[in-house]
């Protein structure tokens, strides 16, 4: 220590310093975006799944998103996405696209899931991304009150307090939720497809999206306690019921009433 | 000589038990002489008029199933760690008053039931307030004597809407709570004073800790109070008034035809407090209403998509979804001396509200103004034979409209796959346009109709049957109306323009100039209802019902 404190004047001392606190301050970054990476590719894909995978990118995807997943004018590149995205976007059927629009409809998947499962093996092996969840993070056995007040602070604003979808700009939108797998809620968490913003996990934390998760299945298994929810859409849709249904019933009576006289 | 002549009187003793009951009690209320006057009392039978009965029994079952609700809600905004049954919200922190509503949710027997029932009904409450007006405004029922009662039922629409709010706002749940926010802002708009406004309802910064409290206050006491003495002032001059009827034989101004409230109408009227009670107990039953535990507890951060006030603010909502924040170079915002000034909240949130409720409580003066028909009105216009009016009504209802869609822009856009933005354009244009191509609408379709009526009641109705003529011509054949049915169509009134008219100075005034004009723009385009000369013209002298189709063009010039 005598010989630090000796040496504390010497006139390289001032950058030895700066490079320590360099040094610190890249691993810390490096540190910490890593965790954001975390679980990438735990899945381990074989030789021959990525190679089969390519084969089935350059016959579907290549055209949009370039050889090699470079990107073009019309679809971004695909580098370092992750397999999760890829088993989102395949899986849940927006990708290939329907057509150019603001947003990708979900629809029927165009591939099966070992199609699906190459086709993700491919892109991860392009760059590191965000893998496929594990299983335990999509029990379903988290904290349902811990992830609805998640889901209240960081998803009603688009997705609706009962995640029954909303509206964004310019025909863009926020899909409803119920029927959505837990896999794929994952997924949509940590890629951020279409306009969805990326929730790494120093955002929400891996156990956060679980309870978000475990929120999202209570709400769907549980029903609707006071009837037919009328699509969850609040007071629109209540309002609605109320002048058709409700007075058109009472004026059906107020004719069936006043219909024996003239 | 008071005492001779009671002695006189023969004393009615009743036989029966309950007759001597009912003898004492009538002795001292006076009990028959009322039912004398109310029982014998004429209401006319017609399905528009009963909208106002079904408002009425909807505000009797706002109180039941309100009372009921009282027991259990605690309008507290301490903090609370939720510990009842329904498990996505267990341990979440919130106010005791969002707790209390879960619990009238979950763990009161029957609670759901009625907090829905609460709700329907206040739906229920505000809808049939406002087609019962529309049904007033479009019979021209408004017209005197009953300007007043006129007033008295906006009064009562207001008070509705002011119950209704205060009542969304009390579950503390993330949905009412947003709305809040909205009130606290459009508070905090209002110039000079707004940010004081706000600070002393909500007792300091939004949300505070007193507001729960306040609207509870003023939505079981303040409000009901005030709604039942309007109920009872507007039923009060219902009964001063009279009913109104629709034109028919046999009816005119100095007389009421129809039912008397006993029997008949008492138990008609009986009867549909229970159907009311009946739709509304089912809709309550098999429906969803605000199920707040989907909202979860509020607290101002977040804000949920598809956020909207229940349907009867919903155009207030809308004006603000459609006012922009600047128009090209040109801002809503200003900062003066340091205090900012926002017209884009300020004049959405009060300027259209303000003029469809001074205009609706004007109206009744404005229209006597310009016609000048000060008489007394008792038989009602069918809609098209006052086309002007009729139109006037459809474009305030269409601008009505055009506000009340964009509340649901957001819901119109996920549901049609069109973009939110073209929504709001489209709307922002049907704002100024709507209300014109609505007026123009209207008038000619009322006056069309007018000129349907006023053939067939000179030419009689159109069978459908063609009969070929011996000389080849093909025609069809019409038949004439029997005598009630051509009342209808030719008992209504016409009025003319009024020129202006000189005052008691032989001055002409400006304001009558204008009235005068107000009076042709009125009046100007009108179909006269058929004379009996032209009706003796067109049936009177051909036997053959054949010839009737060739007259047809001639007789239709006026």
């Amino acid at each position: 220590m005598k010989a630090l404190s000796q040496k504390r004047r010497h006139p390289l001392a001032a950058i030895a310093l700066l490079l320590m606190g360099l040094l610190v301050t890249g691993g810390l970054y490096a540190v910490a975006t890593t965790v954001n990476e975390a679980k990438a590719s735990t899945t381990s894909y074989s030789a021959n799944d990525t190679a089969e995978g390519e084969k089935l990118f350059e016959a579907n995807c290549a055209t949009c998103h370039g050889m090699g997943a470079s990107g073009t004018q019309d679809g971004p590149s695909l580098v370092g996405v992750g397999a999760a995205a890829v088993d989102f976007q395949v899986g849940t059927g927006r990708m290939p696209m329907q057509m150019n629009g603001p947003q990708a409809y979900k629809k029927p998947a165009q591939f099966n899931d070992q199609q699906t499962h190459q086709l993700s093996a491919y892109v991860a092996s392009l760059g590191a991304g965000p893998a496929i969840p594990e299983e335990g993070l999509l029990d379903g056995q988290g904290d349902a009150a811990v992830g609805g007040e998640l889901f209240r602070v960081n998803c009603a604003m688009c997705h609706n307090a009962a995640a029954a979808g909303g509206a964004l700009t310019r025909g863009k939108f926020a899909p409803a939720l119920a029927d959505v797998s837990e896999k794929h809620i994952y997924e949509a968490m940590v890629t951020g497809p279409q306009n969805m913003p990326v929730f790494s996990d120093a955002n929400v934390s891996p156990e956060g999206k679980r309870d978000i998760i475990t929120f999202l299945k209570q709400i769907e298994s549980n029903g609707s306690p006071g009837g037919a929810d009328l699509g969850a859409l609040g007071p629109v849709s209540e309002g609605l019921f109320v002048w058709v249904a409700g007075l058109g019933v009472i004026i059906a009576f107020t004719i069936w009433l006043t219909s024996r006289t003239s | 000589m008071s005492a001779s002549s009671t002695a006189k009187a023969p004393a009615f003793v009743a036989t029966t038990k309950a007759g001597r009951v009912t003898d004492f009690v009538d002795a001292r209320v006076g009990g028959s002489g009322i039912l004398r006057e109310f029982g014998r009392k004429v209401f006319p039978d017609h399905w528009s008029f009963m909208f106002g009965e079904v408002a009425l029994y909807s505000f009797v079952i706002l109180l039941l199933s309100g009372t009921f609700l009282t027991f259990f809600f605690d309008p507290s905004m301490a903090h609370t760690n939720y510990d009842g049954s329904y498990v996505p919200l267990k341990g979440v922190e919130m106010s005791v008053a969002y707790s209390s509503s879960l619990d009238i949710s979950f763990d009161v027997r029957g609670g759901l039931f009625m907090r829905q029932v609460h709700h329907w009904s206040a739906l229920l409450f505000v809808a049939s307030i406002a087609v019962h007006m529309l049904r007033v405004f479009f019979t021209g029922a408004f017209r005197k004597p009953r300007e007043m009662n006129w007033v008295v039922g906006g009064v009562l629409l207001i008070l509705a809407m002011a119950a209704g709010f205060t009542g969304y706002s009390l579950p503390d749940d993330l949905l009412s709570g947003n709305g809040l926010r909205i009130i606290d802002g459009v508070m905090k708009s209002i110039p000079v004073i707004g940010t004081y406004a706000s600070f002393f309802f909500f007792g300091g910064e939004f949300p505070g800790y007193a507001v729960i409290g306040r609207l509870y206050m003023l939505h079981i006491l303040l409000v009901p109070a005030l709604i039942l003495l309007m109920i009872v002032l507007h039923l009060f001059m219902v009964v001063v008034h009279k009913h109104t009827q629709y034109p028919g034989p046999g009816r005119n101004d100095g007389n009421v035809v129809g039912y008397p409230l006993g029997p008949v109408y008492a138990a008609k009227a009986g009867g549909f407090f229970f159907i009311v009670f009946g739709v509304i107990a089912l809709m309550a039953a098999f429906f969803t209403i605000n199920p707040i535990w989907n909202y979860g507890p509020y607290d101002p951060s977040p804000v949920s998509a598809g956020t909207q006030p229940d349907w009867y603010i919903g155009f207030v909502d809308g004006a603000l979804r459609l006012m922009p924040g600047v128009i090209g170079d040109f801002h809503f915002e200003y900062v003066i001396f340091g205090y900012t000034l926002s017209l884009n909240v300020l004049l959405p949130a009060l300027v259209p509200a303000g003029i469809l409720f001074t205009v609706m409580f004007m109206y009744p003066w404005i229209e006597s103004w310009i016609t000048k028909d000060n008489r007394e009105h008792h038989v009602l216009d069918r809609p098209r034979n006052a086309p002007t009016r009729t139109a006037i009504g459809v474009a305030g209802f269409v601008w009505y409209c055009v506000m009340w869609a964009a509340a649901g822009s957001d819901l119109i856009a996920t549901h049609f796959y069109v973009s939110l933005n073209d929504v709001t354009y489209w709307l922002r244009a049907l704002f100024f346009i709507g209300p014109i191509i609505a007026f123009i609408v209207a008038k000619r379709v009322a006056l069309a109709l007018q000129r349907k009526d006023r053939e067939i009641a000179l030419h009689g109705r159109e069978t459908g049957r063609i009969v070929r003529l011996p000389h080849g011509e093909f025609i069809e054949v019409h038949a004439p109306l029997d005598e009630y049915k051509r009342y209808k169509l030719v008992g209504f009134e016409s009025p003319a323009p009024l020129p202006a008219v000189p005052n008691d100075h032989g001055i002409v005034t400006r304001k009558e100039k204008q009235r005068a004009f107000l009076s042709k723009w009125f009046f100007e385009d009108r179909v006269a209802p058929a004379t009996p000369a032209e009706l003796e013209a067109a049936h009177g002298h051909h036997a053959h019902p054949a010839v009737e189709a060739a007259e047809e063009s001639k007789s239709l010039s006026h």
